[in-house]
């Protein structure tokens, strides 16, 4: 990890691997998207319904994920102060927003001609939707500390204590009455029939490489920024040493 | 039991939904990265 914690070795790495990720991402999105909505047969229970599971799960799982890249790189940042951690968990903020944002609507869409109602105040979307506003209150806090310059340890206190939700999320629908099905997926073991999984597996790899890319796209911008910013302060400073 | 909507709008508005959102992440993403690696660069050279 400490290896390729080194900017200039993560850019070089991070610089191959961005557009094909998206590209990847793109390419196995489409295609899983294509098999759930033309070939997948309708659900017995849910219906056409069902089509709707291969975009909202892959984004509930992200939503989550990119928390947990939050809290990880957090950990790090506070742990062994590697700058490349910072950037990683700010990076991670919007993609994760936009996949908790997409389940919430998504969920509700599918919610609405399956359960009868838009939403219910349950466990499970009540804890998603405070992830969405951890989500943008890290985003907004991530700006003013950028505007004003002040200390990230602040932000990354905030991204551990916020990984708290992670788990409330997952174990919801088991600790509380729930519209919400049970987990169909755990480790090792899957209730969904295999004409549904594989295209969801592919959805959710095809997402996740997507995911991935956007992460290190954003990483590169803010590393670049930095760069930027750090070379015209040098470059202001310069004249007035040789003047003072 | 289910009512009688039409279950294919509310899959191409999910799917719409979800494609759209991604598509603006990714695109908003990289173009941020080519505009901020461009003013890098500047920096660099200027």
């Amino acid at each position: 990890m400490h290896f390729y914690a080194n900017p200039a070795r993560f850019l070089g790495i991070a610089r191959w691997l961005t557009l094909p990720l998206l590209i990847a991402g793109l390419a196995l999105v489409s295609a899983a998207l294509a098999w759930g909505l033309l070939v997948v047969p309708p659900d017995r229970l849910m219906g056409e319904t069902v089509r709707i599971l291969f975009v909202h799960v892959p984004a509930a799982w992200l939503g989550m994920g990119g928390w947990m890249t939050i809290a990880i790189a957090s950990l790090v940042e506070l742990v062994w102060r590697h700058p490349l951690a910072a950037i990683a968990a700010r990076a991670a903020a919007v993609p994760g927003a936009t996949f908790a944002a997409i389940c919430l609507a998504t969920g509700s869409i599918w919610g609405r001609p399956t359960w009868g109602t838009w939403w219910v105040w349950d466990g499970r979307l009540t804890s998603m939707l405070v992830l969405l506003f951890l989500y943008l209150g890290y985003i907004a806090l991530a700006g003013a500390i950028a505007r004003d310059g002040a200390s990230s340890r602040i932000l990354a206190i905030y991204g551990l204590v916020g990984a708290i939700n992670v788990p409330i999320i997952n174990r919801s629908v088991v600790w509380w009455n729930s519209l919400h099905q049970p987990p169909s997926i755990t480790l090792g073991r899957s209730a969904i029939d295999g004409v549904f999984l594989a295209p969801l597996l592919v959805a959710t790899l095809g997402f996740s490489l997507l995911f991935g890319g956007v992460v290190l796209a954003r990483m590169r911008a803010l590393l670049a920024d930095a760069q930027a910013e750090a070379r015209m302060r040098r470059r202001a400073a310069a004249p007035a040493r040789e003047w003072g | 039991m289910r009512e009688g909507l039409d279950q294919w709008s509310f899959v191409l508005v999910a799917y719409a939904v979800a494609a759209l959102a991604t598509l603006v992440l990714a695109g908003w993403s990289w173009l941020s990265m080519r505009r901020a690696e461009r003013r890098r660069d500047r920096a660099k050279g200027g």
